[in-house]
């Protein structure tokens, strides 16, 4: 009837040794994958659309399709 | 089937009436003598419950001469007692056993027919006042009328980079 006495201190200690390093790991990683997989293919998708935009040309067809108040579309 | 139903419905709610209705020792004194049993919840109680190891106070509280006896007994060194001896001495303190109280029990398929029973109803009265309480519906929801939405959204050039607009091809004139 005689078992060896538990450990009683550092327990929140040794927990902490262990997680704290892996979860700011796996925050880091998260940050890079967000950072690449996300907002650098947006930046480059503004870059891309923006390269080939034309304001006149697509606000002459937003016109021409009657979404606007202060312009009529050319026929009226 | 149905008195079933409402036997287990009986239940239910004298279960709940019988939970409203117990008396403390102050709604007692108030109500003249009844003969139900009261529990004085002002003083510590004893509970079998899977996270209170150690309730409040021990099981039995009028020890018989030989429970008395035993007590005494435990005071001293436990190697001493007897198998059987400290069998007796763990229900003087407790009701039931860790295994005891974790024995399954029929109780949830009260609660989940219960439930069922409720979810049916709550079914029936909303059919009912999808009958007679909705207002009519309203015309945006036509399909007619959701082609125009569509077409004005697309036209409005609403998100054309990334969004819903960038998904439509308007040379084509087609979903990409």
């Amino acid at each position: 009837m005689s078992l060896p006495k538990p450990v009683m201190r550092g327990l929140l200690g040794k927990r902490l040794r262990l997680h704290l390093p892996i979860a700011f790991a796996l925050s880091l990683v998260t940050a890079i994958a967000f950072k690449y997989g996300v907002t650098e293919p947006r930046k480059q998708a503004y870059a891309d659309f923006y390269k080939q935009y034309d304001a006149v040309k697509e606000f002459n067809s937003m016109k021409e399709a009657g979404v606007f108040e202060s312009v009529q579309p050319s026929g009226e | 089937m149905l008195h079933l139903i409402a036997a287990r419905m009986g239940s239910l709610m004298a279960r709940r009436a019988a939970v409203a209705l117990t008396t403390s020792s102050a709604r007692m004194a108030s109500h003249g003598r009844e003969v139900s049993e009261t529990v004085d919840m002002s003083r510590p109680m004893y509970w079998d419950r899977l996270d209170t190891p150690l309730p409040d106070k021990a099981y039995k509280d009028e020890l018989t001469a030989a429970d008395k006896s035993l007590k005494q007994k435990e005071k001293g060194p436990w190697s001493q007692l007897t198998n059987e001896e400290k069998i007796a001495l763990y229900r003087l303190m407790f009701n039931q056993t860790y295994p005891e109280m974790k024995q399954p029990r029929s109780e949830w398929k009260t609660i989940v027919g219960g439930i069922f029973i409720f979810m049916g109803f709550t079914g029936l009265v909303v059919w009912w006042q999808s009958l007679y309480v909705y207002p009519p519906r309203p015309r945006t929801f036509d399909d007619e009328w959701q082609a125009k939405q569509l077409q004005r959204i697309l036209d409005m050039r609403m998100n054309p980079i990334e969004g819903f607009s960038s998904k439509w091809d308007y040379e084509k004139g087609q979903w990409k």
